[in-house]
């Protein structure tokens, strides 16, 4: 097991080498380059030159590629032009937020789409299964950002059940000790405090989660739909073994390693749509500063928070592999 | 690495679709000598979900290919400009059906512009994909060694970052137009193409017929082209149905965002749910309408290419 995860840790090696060679030739690929897309409309050809000179812009190709390389491996991301404060600084401001957005998603992908999908496989052909084939329908046909506005519209502005936008009221004094906000209210014993940062995950993060739902009850669906005609299910259930321990250890535990996989898969996609539901909702995570930062030209926040994304997603997807072997005891032994 | 795969439809594992030599191969035993194609349409013709989806397709293009018939207005016209006040913007009546927008546009003149929009992007960036995809799967499928290598390491760095990343990343490159949302969806579809391209005519290179047809002295060439590559374009082709899906709803995603270029008053679905969002609570209308456009228009691609993937699996066939 130990020896899988530095294998896997190894092999990121390359993967990150890779990606800096494209970031370094993306931000050389910008319309009129680094300086132009750094000074914009004060650009003038002397003040080019200066910054050129400044940050080794003049120097050969591979110079400036092992400058930055250096850079990346001190943790030196660069300094964000628009709050002139450090990449990995912004970074690591907000990624909790994103992280809590992101496990409300999942909660709510994994809590309503295994069972959803398990109901449907068992009952093929009820008001459950179809409900369920409509479910995933919607998920995968319907923009992420337009369910946002949806829930927004019905929910927040009509309704006035939750919050419209940000991660706290405003009004709401909080410490943040570890900027999870929730977390925060719940260490600090400011329960009110925890409840209205609770209550303004709710909306984005049901936008945010639909996608993964709908694809976490498709296969979980079609993972149980194979295995309950298994020949060792009829088999336990011929021996007249409970329904309750039929479910648990014969079929959900058999038919959980494609979801799994498919769950690790998910993650690169809410981090996509982190994007669009945070900016929707004003909510101040990774996402939505990254869209600022493209509309705002923010090369250097673009160029490491795609770097950083990558490392996260890369992480969870070992994690997801080093999982089936705690899933399923065969891989352990083979591994 | 496994880790990236993404979960690519039809999939390296599909079976042989079209395996025929010369007459009939496994695939045609079971039904005389029938093509895959042939079975394939027969079996769509019966799906009702096929031919929902069938239609809605149809209704879309036939939209976006007759917009200046069937539009009112030109897609920049904004014959209501006078009407509209910050504060009051005037909703259906009989001169405008669904009403006005922020600018004075007739809305229904946008909505069937917008369907030109996006079928222009939808259609060309699959196009872009799917090129780029098939040439690079194509030489690491036939190259096979380091060329294969090479180019796999390539797709799993391009795997490696999330695709509406990707998509801005690229966006940023090409500048802020049309032309750069259709390059960003496009390059983001490469490895997706790849990947599937090359794994399906790996699966091909093993099976017995590749075999004999090298055995009877078939070159190289002839045998990639007339044999493996025919066999493994079925999961490809369902990709690209489903592709033009997400090329919809990708692109309303980058104009939502801002990279669409243009004035903000374009006709363009994404755009459109963008300037609506200042009047959420005053005309919600403005919102809904180009975002159903943007579902039902994803579903029918869905709903066809799910159907095209069912009819191609040789595991759906029944033998009669």
């Amino acid at each position: 097991m130990l020896r899988l995860i530095v294998q896997r840790l190894l092999l990121l090696i390359p993967l990150l080498l890779g990606l800096s060679i494209l970031l370094f030739g993306w931000v050389r690929a910008l319309p009129g380059g680094p300086v132009q897309a750094m000074l914009g409309e004060r650009y003038t050809p002397e003040a080019a030159a200066e910054i050129e000179a400044q940050m080794g812009l003049d120097q050969p190709l591979p110079v400036q590629y092992g400058k930055y390389l250096l850079q990346l491996v001190q943790g030196d991301f660069g300094v964000s032009l628009q709050s002139g404060r450090p990449v990995l600084e912004e970074f690591l401001n907000r990624f909790p937020a994103t992280i809590e957005l992101t496990l409300v998603a999942l909660i709510f992908a994994i809590g309503i789409g295994i069972p959803l999908g398990y109901v449907a496989a068992r009952r093929s052909g009820s008001i459950v299964d179809h409900s369920a084939v409509v479910v995933s329908l919607i998920g995968v046909t319907v923009p992420v950002f337009f369910l946002a506005f949806i829930l927004k519209y019905l929910f927040a502005v009509e309704l006035g059940w939750f919050p419209t936008t940000g991660r706290q009221d405003v009004t709401m004094i909080a410490t943040h000790p570890t900027n999870f906000y929730v977390l925060d209210g719940l260490l600090t014993g400011e329960w009110d405090a925890a409840w209205d940062a609770l209550m303004h995950l709710v909306l984005p993060g049901i936008a945010l989660g639909t996608i993964p739902l709908a694809i976490v009850a498709r296969m979980t669906r079609a993972a149980v739909s194979e295995v309950q005609n298994a020949d060792y299910v009829r088999t336990a259930r011929a021996k007249g073994i409970k329904p309750a321990r039929l479910r648990n250890e014969h079929i959900l535990k058999n038919a959980m390693l494609p979801v799994v996989t498919t769950i690790g898969l998910q993650v690169g996609l809410l981090l996509s749509g982190a994007v669009l539901t945070e900016t929707v909702f004003a909510f101040s995570g990774i996402g939505s500063f990254l869209a600022d930062s493209v509309f705002a030209a923010d090369y250097p926040v673009m160029q490491g928070f795609v770097l950083l994304i990558a490392v996260v997603y890369a992480l969870v997807n070992l994690i997801v592999d080093v999982s089936y072997g705690l899933i399923d005891p065969r891989l352990r032994r083979q591994q | 690495m496994s880790a990236n795969e993404l979960p690519v439809t039809g999939g390296p594992a599909a079976a042989p679709l079209h395996t025929s030599i010369h007459g009939d191969g496994p695939a045609g035993q079971d039904h005389g000598g029938e093509g895959v194609w042939a079975r394939a349409w027969r079996t769509l013709r019966k799906n009702p979900v096929a031919i929902i989806g069938g239609v809605i397709v149809a209704v879309f293009v036939l939209v976006a290919v007759f917009a200046p018939l069937l539009a009112p207005y030109g897609g920049t016209e904004l014959p209501g400009r006078d009407e509209v006040r910050p504060t009051m913007i005037p909703g259906p009546s009989a001169e405008y059906p669904l009403g006005l927008d922020r600018y004075g546009g007739d809305v229904l003149s946008k909505l069937i512009w917008g369907a030109r929009a996006s079928l222009l992007v939808g259609i060309l960036s699959t196009l872009f994909g799917l090129t780029g995809g098939l040439l690079l799967g194509l030489l690491a499928g036939w190259f096979g060694k380091w060329v294969d290598f090479a180019i796999m390491r390539l797709v799993d760095l391009m795997l490696s970052v999330p695709s509406l990343l990707l998509a801005v990343s690229i966006a940023a490159i090409a500048g802020q137009s049309s032309m750069a949302v259709i390059i960003a969806i496009g390059v983001v579809q490469v490895p997706i193409f790849a990947r599937l391209l090359r794994g399906s005519m790996l699966a091909q290179k093993g099976q017995d017929y590749v075999l004999a047809a090298s055995a009877l002295g078939l070159t190289r060439r002839s045998v990639t082209m007339s044999h493996v590559l025919p066999n493994s374009v079925g999961p490809v082709i369902v990709q690209a149905t489903l592709s033009l899906a997400t090329a919809v709803i990708e692109a309303a995603a980058l104009s939502f965002l801002g990279l669409g270029g243009g004035e903000p008053s374009t006709a363009e679905w994404g755009r459109m749910l963008t300037a609506a969002q200042q009047e959420l609570a005053v005309a919600p209308r403005l919102a809904i309408l180009p975002g159903i456009c943007i579902a039902v228009t994803a579903l029918g691609f869905t709903l066809v290419g799910e159907s095209l993937r069912e009819a191609l699996d040789p595991r759906n066939r029944t033998r009669r």
